[in-house]
């Protein structure tokens, strides 16, 4: 897995107290770990600050409210390593985040 | 302070919002029924109400940030300090700095001091929100204008 996901997986670990063997690419930080919207405010600050990034939460909750993505999307630990290794990505080019 | 409709904040002293930093006067007053009670014969401001002094200027701050168009609500407090006594009579000055803003939520570091004496400090995370009725934002604007807030700050840049 990408060291991504494995720095995430480190920070939803320390963040929620949750240990760190039960975390895994394929788990929902809603469904499966059962992260709140408090403490994910706190996970999202701990990957802005670790990335350099700003994660685009309002816009993935619209657009999950909005039918045009789902949760999994945004939410499975593998894909948000990959939506946030595209932020940083955008970021280095200065496309923005 | 107007310690019966939890307004904490006298006064705004100096608000930058290039830097991203507010300084707020607060004065402690010099009798109170929570004093009476905390302490008997040793009267002190609570923690919790240090804290949400440090809150409340982090707040003023994120509003002129956010230009008045969200409100910032509470959300975590991480690092509450208590390192002094803050007595009755006392002039509360308080300085918060914006040290992260995020998508929906932004994070401040406040300190409070009495002189140069530094009582409190905190890491405090808000939610930001529209706001939840149209009376709140004029209210909020009426308090702005209390206790100085530079509005000509947040409307001409």
């Amino acid at each position: 897995m990408s060291s991504t996901y494995e720095q995430i997986a480190n920070i939803i670990a320390e963040t929620c107290d949750i240990p760190r063997d039960t975390i895994t690419p394929e788990s929902h930080a809603i469904d499966d770990l059962g992260i709140d919207s408090l403490d994910f405010l706190d996970i999202a600050f701990a990957i802005d600050k670790a990335f350099g990034i700003k994660m685009p939460l309002e816009k993935w909750t619209q657009e999950v409210n909005d039918g045009k993505a789902t949760t999994e999307q945004y939410f499975v630990l593998k894909n948000l390593a990959d939506r946030i290794d595209e932020l940083v990505a955008a970021k280095s080019a200065g496309t923005g985040a | 302070m107007d310690l019966d409709y939890f307004k904490l904040i006298d006064r705004i002293v100096d608000l930058n919002l290039g830097e991203r930093t507010i300084v707020v006067e607060a004065q402690v007053p010099e009798k109170h029924t929570i004093f009476e009670g905390h302490f008997p014969g040793f009267p002190i401001m609570p923690g919790v109400l240090l804290t949400e002094a440090m809150a409340q200027s982090s707040g003023w701050l994120l509003l002129g940030v956010l230009k008045f168009t969200r409100m910032p609500f509470l959300a975590i407090v991480k690092e509450a300090k208590m390192r002094g006594f803050v007595s009755p009579g006392q002039l509360l000055t308080i300085e918060a700095k914006v040290e992260h803003e995020g998508s929906g939520f932004a994070v401040t570091k406040a300190k409070g001091r009495v002189g140069k004496e530094l009582k409190c400090s905190a890491e405090i995370t808000f939610g930001l929100s529209p706001f939840p009725d149209p009376a709140f934002r004029v209210h909020m604007d009426a308090m702005a204008k209390k206790i100085g807030f530079p509005l000509q700050a947040v409307t001409h840049d």
